[in-house]
């Protein structure tokens, strides 16, 4: 009680100190217990105090720390929402690519099948024989194998991984890939070894008189 | 008086991991049905392509969903 009273007689002296300094005055209500406390709290967003990751003061935190400080629970939660935001982006793009496939199809659809065209001389494929040829576009070059006497197959040269030339091999039964080393079976055209995973186009063939003509294409899955 | 729940820092954080975990399952769900619809596309197989582009969109629209409640979560601030 004595220490109060020195107190306010040093202020009550003191002429830089005009404040009245009893707790009833208006405005310092809380001081007397008539407000809660929390009302003379700083007015400070909680969410914006800077957290370590390991949830020390941060006088405990290193120097460093203190010199570039990072609201790591707002850092957090930033990222991952951002992340969000991308991987929505991320979705809307992979729709336009089904989309853009869908077109596609409809493309393709609408150009219909290739128009037959003469691809090669019977006798000029000798049994075991072997033959390249373009169909349908210039650019698109197939192969045509003779097996046996009555036998013609006729594939789409292009590698179903990448797209690479393949070349059958007749001895071995077997059209290979030299790229990546993938295997095909002759006969079928389904991939029996390396990264290849669908069968090669087949060109559907047809022989009237002495040739042989490309009717269309025929792509498969299995 | 809104009626509108704001969130904590916390509390929205836990939000967006939620739908952070299932944005991913539904971009990866999407991705697989690209892959496969390209491999249909190339083997010649047409009908799937627009049943799996019906269930892309589909999936783009509720992470469109899911990012607009983000956007309403982010205003709700405490």
């Amino acid at each position: 009680m004595a220490r109060d009273d020195n107190h306010r007689a040093n202020v009550d002296s003191d002429p830089r100190s005009p404040i009245d300094v009893r707790v009833d005055t208006p405005g310092r209500e809380g001081l007397a217990g008539t407000t809660s406390a929390s009302l003379y709290t700083p007015l400070q967003d909680s969410e914006q105090v800077t957290l370590a990751p390991d949830g020390r003061p941060l006088d405990q935190q290193p120097p460093w720390r203190t010199d570039f400080p990072i609201d790591w629970p707002q850092d957090h939660y930033v990222e991952r929402r951002e992340f969000m935001k991308f991987m929505v982006l991320t979705s809307l793009a992979l729709a336009v690519g089904q989309f853009s496939i869908a077109v596609q199809n409809w493309w393709r659809r609408r150009r219909g099948q290739p128009e037959i065209r003469r691809v090669a001389a019977l006798n000029d494929l000798a049994v075991g024989g072997v033959a390249t040829f373009s169909y349908p576009g210039e650019h698109d070059d197939c192969v045509i194998m003779r097996p046996g006497e009555n036998e013609l197959i006729a594939y789409s040269q292009k590698c179903t991984h990448l797209s690479c030339a393949v070349r059958p091999l007749m001895d071995e039964g077997v059209i290979h890939c030299p790229c990546h080393e993938g295997y095909f079976d002759l006969r079928s055209g389904r991939p029996i070894a390396g990264p290849p995973r669908r069968p090669l186009s087949i060109v559907r063939l047809q022989v009237r008189g002495g040739d042989v003509y490309a009717t269309g294409i025929q792509e498969r899955t299995i | 008086m809104s009626l509108r729940r704001s969130y904590s820092r916390q509390q929205r954080t836990t939000i967006v991991n939620g739908m952070l975990a299932f944005v991913l399952m539904l971009v990866v769900l999407q991705l697989w049905l690209l892959t496969a619809t390209m491999n249909a596309y190339l083997g010649g197989d047409e009908s799937v392509i627009w049943p799996a582009t019906a269930a892309s969109v589909a999936i783009l629209l509720l992470n469109g969903g899911l990012l607009r409640y983000l956007y309403v979560v982010d205003r709700t601030r405490r």
